[in-house]
C-alpha cells in the first residue's frame, strides 16, 4: 500500500512540476483516484461487479467484490492491459444490488451506460437471471462468479456465463450426500422462496424422490423472516432423518440456532448460500449440525488456494466467505479474453470469453455451449468444532 | 412425539411470539387511545432500541469483560428505556404536538415519516448490514413436559406478563392512570379538572417508548440479530394485533397481540393440514391477515371494541 501511495504521490508531484501553468493538462483523470500512477494516460478498462452491498447478504457481496477488486489491482500492478501500443488500467466498477431483482436489473442498465466492457456477477440468482436478459440485449458478457441456479444459462443467452457448477450438479450431490452420508430414509426440505433457494430445494427434492426416500415436510419461509419456530416445530413432529434448507446464510444460522433449542438432533444439509463462516456465527451454539456444499473446488485445496487466503486476509481484513476466488478468477478471465480479442469491443470479447481456456486459482476454466463452466466441482463441508471442514469433492 | 405435544410446543411458541406482539401493541393503542394517532414510528422505537442495547452490552463487554449475561442483559435494557423514552418524547414534541389539532391525516403522514427518518438515521450510526446479538443467557433446550424452551424465551413470557399487569394497575389504580383516562375521555374536560394533558400525553409516549425499548432487546435476543429495518415487521404485526384487539383499548392489545402470536404459530403448523395441502406454510403470513380481514368485517371495532370508557 505504501509504496504505490509513495509512486502515487511522486508521480503527482512530477506531472505537477512538468506541468507548470498547464495544470488542466497534467492533473489525473479523475476515475484514476491517483491510485494507480505507474500506468500512464487514462486507458481504462471498466469492468462492472454487481452483488448486494447492503441486507443480509452484504457480507456475500463485499467478499465478491473483495476478489474482484484484489484480481483487478494484482493485474494493474503487473502493468495492466496491454493492448497494441496502449496500456490499460483495470478498474471495478462496483455496483449494490441489494439481492432485489428489480435493483439488479436497474444496476445492469447503469453499468451498460457507464460502458463497461464485460460484467462479473450478480451474486443471487434471482437478480442474475433477469439482469441476463438486459446483458444479452447488450451484448455485454456477463461472468456470475456464484449464480448457480440451472435456469441462468439455459435461456438461450450468448452472453451469459458462469464458473460456478450449477444446482443440478450441486442439488444431485446433496441428496447423494443425504443417502449415502446419512443414510436418510425421510427428509424434511425448506426454502426461502428466492429463484436460488426454491430451485435448489427443487432440484434435491426431486433427486431425493428418485431414490426412494420420503420427504415428509415441504415448508418454506422467506429471506427477511427471523422466526422459524412454528415450521421446525411441525417438522420436529415428522421425525426426519435429515433436515434441508435452500436459502441463504442470513436464514441458515438462526434457523440451526432455533432447531437445537427446539431439541431437534437431527443434521442441516444445505447449498453453497448457506455455506459460510457467516453461518457459524449467526447459529452460534447450533453451528454444528450444518452440512453443506460449495458448487466449485475448495479453495483450501487448491494450488494457490492458502496463498489466495492469506492476501485477501491481508489485504481486506477479513475471512474469504464463499466466492472470493471466483469472482477473482472471473476478473482474470475477462482479461484474458480481452487480451485473445484484442480489444475492448464487446462482441469480441464475449466471443473470447465464450473460447475460453484458461488455468486460474479455481482450477481450469473453460464453458460449454450454454456458459457453463466444463466438468465443474461439488465440494462439501461440514461444521467442526466451529469451523467450517472440508469434507470431499465430486466431479 | 405425539401430536399433541405438536400442538401444545405450538401454542407455546405462538405466546412467545405473541407476547411480543402484545408489548408493543400496547405502545401502539394507549398513544391512539389518548389522541387519535397511529404512531407509525414506534416499531422503530424498537429498533433503536435493540441497537441501543447491542451498542452498550458491547460496550460493557469492553470496559468490563467478564459481566455476566444476565448483568449485560440488564445493562442493555438499562440503556435502552431511557434512550428510547427521550426519543419518542422529542418526537412527540417536535413531530405531533404542533399537529395535535390540524386535520387527522397530517400527524400520520407525519408519523410515516419520522418512522423513514429514524430508519436512515439508525443506518447512518449502525450500519446497513445485519449484527449479530451477543448469546447472553444459556440457550441450552428447556423440557417442560411436552414443550421444549430456553431461558430467553421463558423470560419473554414472564417479562411480558409482568409489565402487562404493572401497566393495567398504573392505568387503573394510581393518579397518573386516572389522569390518562380522563384525557383520553375528553381532553378538555380533563383540563379543566385540573389535568395537564400535555404532560399526561408525554407520559403516555413515555410508557409506550419503554416497553417498545423491553420489547426490541427482547426481539433482538430472541433471534440474536438486530438490524435497523428490524422494527418495520414487529411494528406492522403489532399494529395489526392493536387493530385485533380494538385499538386504543388496553387488554385488547394484550389479547389481540397474543392471539396474533397463536394464529401465526398454529397456522404455519396446520394450514396444510386444514386445507387438505393446497395452502402450506408459504401462507403463514397470509393467514393472520385472513384473520384481521374477518375480525374486521365481522367487528369493525376489534375483538373488545375500540371505545370503552377506560381506554387510555
Amino acid at each position: 500500500m505504501k509504496s504505490w501511495m509513495k509512486s502515487a504521490a511522486a508521480g503527482v508531484m512530477a506531472a505537477a512540476l512538468l506541468g507548470c501553468g498547464h495544470k488542466e493538462q497534467a492533473a489525473p483523470p479523475a476515475s484514476s483516484g491517483g491510485a494507480q500512477a505507474e500506468i500512464p494516460g487514462g486507458n481504462v478498462i471498466l469492468i462492472g461487479h454487481v452483488a448486494p452491498l447492503s441486507g443480509s447478504d452484504a457480507h456475500l457481496g463485499k467478499d465478491n467484490e473483495n476478489g474482484a477488486r484484489l484480481a483487478a489491482d494484482e493485474i494493474n500492478a503487473a502493468g495492466g492491459v496491454r493492448l497494441g501500443d496502449k496500456i490499460y488500467r483495470v478498474e471495478i466498477l462496483g455496483e449494490d444490488d441489494k439481492a432485489d431483482p428489480r435493483e439488479g436489473t436497474l444496476a445492469a442498465q447503469k453499468l451498460i451506460d457507464a460502458g463497461v466492457v464485460a460484467v462479473v456477477g450478480h451474486l443471487n440468482s434471482g437478480s442474475s437471471i433477469p439482469a441476463s436478459k438486459i446483458y444479452s440485449d447488450a451484448g455485454v458478457a456477463q461472468i456470475s462468479p456464484s449464480t448457480t441456479a440451472a435456469k441462468y444459462t439455459e435461456q438461450g443467452f450468448k452472453t451469459t456465463f458462469r464458473v460456478v457448477a450449477n444446482d443440478n450438479q450441486q442439488g444431485a450431490a446433496l441428496a447423494s450426500y443425504a443417502i449415502t452420508g446419512f443414510k436418510a430414509k425421510s427428509v424434511a426440505i425448506i426454502d426461502d422462496r428466492t429463484a436460488y433457494g426454491q430451485g435448489l430445494a427443487d432440484v434435491i427434492e426431486h433427486s431425493l424422490k428418485d431414490h426412494g426416500v420420503s420427504v415428509v415436510a415441504r415448508e418454506y419461509t422467506d429471506n427477511k423472516t427471523s422466526d422459524f419456530n412454528a415450521i421446525l416445530t411441525k417438522i420436529r413432529a415428522r421425525e426426519p432423518d435429515v433436515i434441508i434448507f435452500g436459502g441463504m446464510d442470513a436464514t441458515a444460522g438462526p434457523m440451526a440456532k432455533q432447531m437445537r433449542q427446539l431439541g431437534i438432533k437431527a443434521p442441516l444439509l444445505a447449498g453453497d448460500g448457506s455455506c459460510s463462516p457467516e453461518f457459524v456465527k449467526l447459529a452460534g451454539d447450533g453451528a454444528d449440525v450444518l452440512t453443506c456444499s460449495r458448487a466449485g473446488e475448495a479453495v483450501e485445496k487448491l494450488p494457490k488456494g492458502a496463498q489466495f487466503m492469506a492476501k485477501y486476509k491481508a489485504k481486506f481484513g477479513s475471512e474469504v466467505q464463499i466466492y472470493a476466488p471466483y469472482s477473482y478468477d472471473a476478473v482474470y478471465v475477462v482479461v484474458d479474453a480481452i487480451h485473445r480479442a484484442g480489444s475492448l469491443d464487446r462482441t469480441a470479447v464475449t466471443n473470447a470469453v465464450a473460447a475460453t481456456d484458461y488455468d486460474g486459482l479455481t482450477g481450469h476454466i473453460g464453458f460449454d455451449a450454454k456458459g457453463d463452466i466444463k466438468n465443474g466441482a461439488i465440494s462439501m463441508y461440514h461444521v467442526q468444532d466451529g469451523q467450517l471442514t472440508y469434507l470431499s469433492t465430486t466431479r | 412425539m405425539g401430536s399433541l405435544d405438536t400442538f401444545l410446543q405450538q401454542v407455546f411458541n405462538g405466546l412467545v411470539l405473541g407476547s411480543l406482539y402484545a408489548l408493543i401493541a400496547l405502545g401502539y393503542t394507549m398513544v391512539y387511545g389518548i389522541v387519535n394517532l397511529i404512531n407509525f414510528a414506534h416499531g422503530d422505537v424498537l429498533m433503536v432500541g435493540a441497537l441501543t442495547a447491542l451498542s452498550a452490552i458491547a460496550a460493557a463487554q469492553g470496559f468490563a469483560p467478564g459481566i455476566p449475561g444476565w448483568g449485560l442483559m440488564l445493562i442493555g435494557m438499562f440503556a435502552a428505556v431511557p434512550v428510547c423514552v427521550l426519543l419518542s418524547l422529542l418526537i412527540e414534541r417536535v413531530a405531533y404536538r404542533p399537529l395535535r389539532h390540524a386535520p387527522r391525516l397530517a400527524p400520520l403522514i407525519t408519523a410515516i415519516g419520522v418512522s423513514i427518518l429514524l430508519q436512515t438515521l439508525a443506518m447512518s450510526v449502525w450500519g446497513r448490514n445485519p449484527r449479530t446479538f451477543p448469546q447472553l443467557l444459556p440457550s441450552e433446550p428447556i423440557v417442560l413436559g411436552p414443550a421444549t424452551a430456553t431461558v430467553t424465551k421463558l423470560l419473554v413470557i414472564v417479562l411480558s406478563a409482568v409489565i402487562m399487569v404493572a401497566l393495567l394497575i398504573l392505568v387503573q389504580r394510581t393518579r397518573l392512570g386516572r389522569a390518562m383516562r380522563a384525557t383520553a375521555e375528553n381532553a378538555r374536560v380533563a383540563s379543566l379538572m385540573g389535568v395537564n394533558p400535555n404532560a399526561v400525553i408525554a407520559a403516555t409516549f413515555a410508557i409506550g417508548a419503554a416497553l417498545a425499548a423491553v420489547a426490541g432487546v427482547m426481539y433482538a435476543a430472541l433471534y440474536s440479530v438486530a438490524h435497523f429495518y428490524m422494527g418495520f415487521i414487529p411494528g406492522l404485526k403489532a399494529f395489526t394485533a392493536a387493530v385485533l384487539g380494538g385499538i386504543g383499548n388496553i387488554p385488547g392489545a394484550m389479547i389481540g397481540g397474543i392471539l396474533l402470536g397463536l394464529i401465526e404459530a398454529l397456522g404455519a403448523g396446520y394450514i396444510d393440514q386444514l386445507s387438505n395441502g393446497v395452502f402450506g406454510s408459504n401462507y403463514q403470513d397470509v393467514f393472520a391477515f385472513i384473520v384481521l380481514c374477518a375480525v374486521l368485517i365481522l367487528r369493525p371495532s376489534g375483538l373488545l371494541g375500540e371505545r370503552v370508557a377506560d381506554r387510555a
